[in-house]
């Protein structure tokens, strides 16, 4: 297997925002559901995990709730606000203009 | 807008820090767990698993401190910490922290005084009135020189100035004011009827002037007065408006109260009364002024419409005096109209301040830079010492950021209990200059420095730039922390060693350098004061007094006071002790300003664009014996030259080298004020408005030729001035018991009055060279004896292998020197290039004086071997085998 690549800076941030658009989701759930869905091709650092999390609970993107875990333990699960989720949907459409510009650039014949 | 989730986030970091810090752990933990139990799953042992999940959170205490930081819990936490730190540091180190607080408060202190001085004298120098950054001063010039202005010129420049938002006259008046039993001579303004309008002061009770007010001879003897007034000799009289009250001899009504805090404008008093210009006759006598565009009288002030310059102005206002010059080449040839910013203010205390002021500016930044360099060598003692501490932070995983952040907050501790402390000094000092001045003799009784936003601005600025200054110098040190190196070793310094005491050294060669420039500065001043104090004036001083008697209040006109004269001198020649007596219009070095004239000399051609001019005194017979003045040839005037003689005048010697170039000017002719006069005597040069000037042309007229009804009387005597003053009361009172006499002192006073601004500029710059030069002592005393401790061990070894106390003493007390001369010879350089901004304030003395230079190595020298000295004998008792088994 290939060495896991590491995010490009500043897609944590999306890709946290985008893995909460489905549910709320406790930190480790969100590291986990990422690197499933990624095919184990995006390993998310879990020391830049957290602070990440904090940083966008304090720009209002995301809250914070705690809950129970599927294992009944306390668990503090981040959801995304109405505010996030417009942000998100800027953000994606900005990362996919830049990604298929980038698609072009590379297929040139 | 998210504040609405921010705001009780950020609240919670704050208020509930334990519960955050708690869920942050909680958060963290359940993280781990999930991990352990994976790695668990994939075969790992419990300890096993348990390490990886910890490596590949990557420190639980690191991801810690990245969410608080994410938070930015930490910018107001860290901050409070920081305080609480800071505090502790200070508390520990009692003795640091007072000798800081000491020297920043002293630096501090200096600069907000000396800055409450310039606000409240030179920049706003009037409370209460309004738009003072628009206000200059307005005056007449005759020939380029400085002179008073007419009030017919006045109204003209007032209706074609179209810059001019307003136009205003204050004249300085004084008049006796008696209230029941009490009479006291109080000092008030005559000023134009929009005066108040104006300023943009409205009376608590009653009116200002009305417009048409400052019309009219003698026609509106009304008055507002001063709050202080009203409170102290109405007594808070709640019915005072409309009630009449006698000034001199002229009852006015009291239309009037000024605000509380309403001092009038005139830098150096602060006026009791204000009365219309229709009234100046009472005040100053000599027939109705405001018809009359030859009698300049007038000091106003003109406030400038908004984004009009200076130079803008005076422009148009130069137009508009050339034309008026050509309109009246009768009363206005050769005159012109000037405007001065505020704080060059001709004919009030701002101007003669002003340089002394500028001086002191320099001076307190100067103190200020030694109070930074003194600090911070303090700070760096102590940095020294708490190197470990650094090094452990450091090491723990704080950022250099973080470290640096606390050192600028203990130097924000500390500035800004200098601060605190500066201001109190400042308050403190608001009246300090004019107790200066009059100790020093001046006239000055009203001259407050002014603390307000402005001031306390540029201290709050001064104190952030103190804090990043004494907060940085520390910080520059731990720069250098090498980890490792300062965890291994303890400190240990070598004697004379370059390595990291440099920084140290030169912020001591600094103080050293800046505290000699003041020095330097200040014993130019002292030389300077000593040398004006000395100077002869070209007349006597000690056994001459002087004195006058308000005759224009009393009525009198002048058929009356020329008999009255004629009889008190006589009477005063015949008093016991007293050797002459002689009249005079003006005191030489006295407020008053002499007549000046257009002069033409019998056989002398004046070049084509020379216009000769002369300034003259009215003088009585016997007024040069009187006064000391030496009657080169001819005669003094007699009483026969009165009225009906011929006219005649007495010369000075440079009036006889410029225009009759050295010939016998006797029996030649002048031309004074259209009428030729014959030279009768040649007197010595004297100093006639200033110690300072250059000698000038300069002659006298007898004062029954041109006569003035309230000259000064002087007398030379043997006797006290007390014996004399009640002779003369007495005398004045046989002759008219209405009549009061005014103040009465020696001519060396009124001379110590005109030099009152230098002993202030002396007193200043030799306080705060003083105060530089025990900074720099204590400065260099303690980089010393911080020298000598670290480098016990060198000590110990160099006795240990025999050098005696004399070698250590020697090696000390030679690095000290070394610090202390180099900072002087960078201080000489300096100094010569600086002491030139002293120019106006040196009287006959050069800015490189090599005495003054001398004066001030010799001073610097002595204080630094004293503050050396103490480290070295201490350094000398080192002993050796404690000092070797220490390590």
């Amino acid at each position: 297997m290939a060495k896991p690549t590491d995010l490009v800076q500043g897609t944590l941030d999306l890709l946290i925002l985008r893995t909460l658009a489905l549910q709320p989701m406790h930190g480790w759930g969100i590291a986990q559901r990422i690197r499933q869905v990624s095919k184990e091709v995006l390993q998310v650092n879990q020391g830049a995990l957290y602070p990440a999390l904090h940083r966008l609970e304090q720009q209002g993107w995301i809250r914070a709730k705690w809950g129970e875990s599927e294992n009944n333990r306390r668990a503090k699960y981040y959801s995304l606000t109405p505010d996030g989720a417009k942000y998100l949907r800027q953000e994606q459409a900005q990362w996919k203009r830049l990604s298929s510009a980038i698609d072009l650039v590379l297929e040139m014949p | 807008m998210r504040w609405y989730y921010k705001l009780p986030l950020r609240l919670r970091s704050l208020l509930h820090r334990e519960k955050a810090e708690l869920e942050l752990s909680e958060e963290l933990q359940f993280h781990l767990q999930n991990q352990i139990e994976e790695y668990a799953a994939q075969g790992m042992d419990r300890q096993e698993a348990r390490y990886a999940a910890l490596r590949s959170l990557g420190g639980v205490e690191q991801v810690k401190e990245e969410c608080r930081e994410a938070r930015k819990m930490n910018l107001i936490g860290n901050f409070v910490r920081d305080v609480r730190l800071g505090l502790r540091m200070l508390r520990r180190n009692p003795g640091f922290t007072v000798l800081a607080t000491l020297c920043l408060t002293l630096g501090i202190g200096a600069n907000a005084a000396v800055f409450s001085w310039v606000e409240g004298i030179l920049i706003r120098p009037y409370p209460l009135v309004s738009h003072q950054e628009r206000l200059v001063a307005l005056s007449g010039t005759v020939r380029d020189e400085r002179a008073e202005t007419s009030w017919p010129d006045l109204l003209d420049v007032q209706r074609s100035c179209t810059l001019c938002e307003t136009l205003f006259v204050s004249n300085i008046t004084g008049a006796t004011l008696s209230i029941g039993e009490r009479a006291e001579v109080t000092t008030g303004s005559i000023v134009s009827a929009d005066y108040f309008d104006a300023v943009g002061v409205h009376p608590i009770m009653g009116r200002g002037f009305e417009r048409g007010e400052d019309n009219g001879r003698n026609a509106h003897p009304v008055v507002v007065i001063s709050y202080r007034l009203w409170q102290t000799r109405f007594k808070n009289d709640p019915e005072i408006i409309g009630k009449t009250q006698r000034f001199d001899n002229v009852v006015f009504t009291i239309i009037g109260v000024a605000p509380e805090g309403f001092y009038g404008t005139f830098v150096g008093r602060a006026m009791e009364y204000w009365v219309p210009v229709s009234m100046q006759e009472v005040f100053y006598g000599g027939g109705d002024k405001l018809e009359d565009r030859g009698a300049r009288w007038c000091e106003a002030y003109v406030r400038l419409k908004p984004g009009v310059t200076r130079n803008q102005a005076q422009q148009e206002i130069s137009a508009i005096a050339a034309r008026l010059e050509a309109e009246y080449p009768a009363t206005n040839r050769g005159r012109g109209i000037r405007v001065w910013p505020l704080w060059e203010t001709p004919f009030n205390h701002a101007g003669h301040l002003l340089p002394t002021l500028e001086i002191m500016v320099v001076v307190a930044m100067f103190v200020l830079l030694i109070v930074c360099a003194n600090v911070g060598n303090l700070l760096l003692v102590r940095s020294f010492a708490r190197r470990h501490e650094m090094t452990v932070r450091l090491a723990m995983g704080a950022s250099r950021g973080r470290l640096l952040r606390q050192l600028v907050t203990e130097g924000l501790l500390l500035s800004a209990c200098g601060a605190a402390g500066g201001m109190l000094v400042a308050y403190w000092c608001r009246h300090a200059l004019v107790l200066l001045l009059q100790v020093g003799g001046g006239d000055v009784m009203y001259l407050p420095g002014q603390i307000d936003g402005r001031v306390l601005g540029l201290s709050a600025a001064i104190c952030l730039v103190v804090t990043l200054a004494v907060g940085l110098v520390p910080a520059f040190q731990t720069r250098h922390l090498a980890l490792a190196d300062t965890l291994k070793t303890e400190a240990s310094a070598v004697m004379g060693a370059r390595g990291r005491a440099w920084f140290r050294s030169s912020l001591v060669v600094l103080q050293v350098t800046l505290s000699f420039i003041l020095l330097v500065g200040a014993t130019l001043l002292m030389q300077s004061l000593r040398k004006i104090r000395t100077a002869s004036p070209g007349f006597s001083t000690t056994r001459v007094l002087d004195t006058w008697i308000p005759l224009v209040a009393a009525g009198y006109d002048a058929p009356r006071a020329k008999t009255f004269q004629d009889e008190l001198i006589q009477r005063v020649r015949a008093l016991p002790g007293v050797e002459t007596a002689a009249y005079a219009r003006v005191v030489p070095l006295g407020y008053e300003s002499y007549s000046s004239t257009p002069i033409v000399v019998d056989g002398y051609e004046p070049q084509p664009n020379e216009q000769p001019t002369a300034k003259y005194n009215e003088v009585s017979p016997e007024y040069l014996g009187t006064m000391g003045i030496p009657l080169i040839s001819g005669r003094e005037f007699t009483r026969a030259d009165d009225e009906n003689a011929p006219r005649v005048a007495i010369v000075n010697q440079t009036m006889v080298a410029r225009y009759w170039r050295g010939q016998n000017p006797i029996g030649q002719r002048l031309q004074v004020k259209g009428n030729w006069v014959q030279v009768v005597g040649i007197a010595a040069d004297s100093k006639y408005s200033s110690l300072r000037e250059n000698a000038e042309p300069f002659f006298y007229v007898p004062l029954r030729q041109f006569f003035a009804i309230e000259p000064n009387i002087h007398i030379r005597t043997t006797q006290s001035l007390q014996t004399v003053q009640t002779a003369l009361i007495r005398e004045v009172r046989t002759l008219d018991p209405n009549l009061a006499l005014s103040e009465m002192m020696t001519l060396e006073e009124q001379v110590n009055r005109s030099t009152s601004h230098e002993l202030v500029a002396v007193t200043l710059v030799a306080l705060f060279g003083g105060l530089a030069l025990l900074l720099a002592s204590i400065g260099l005393y303690g980089v010393m004896s911080c020298t000598v401790s670290q480098s016990t061990r060198e000590l110990g070894l160099r006795m240990a292998l025999g050098a005696g106390a004399s070698n250590v003493l020697r090696l000390v007390l030679s690095r000290g020197l070394l610090l202390t001369t180099t900072g002087t010879v960078i201080g000489v350089a300096l100094a010569l290039l600086l002491t030139r901004l002293l120019g106006d304030l040196l009287y006959q003395e050069s800015p490189r004086d090599p005495l003054a230079f001398a004066a001030a190595f010799a001073v610097m020298t002595v204080a630094s071997t004293a503050a050396c000295f103490l480290p070295a004998w201490r350094a000398t008792r080192t002993d050796p085998m404690r000092a070797l088994r220490a390590e």
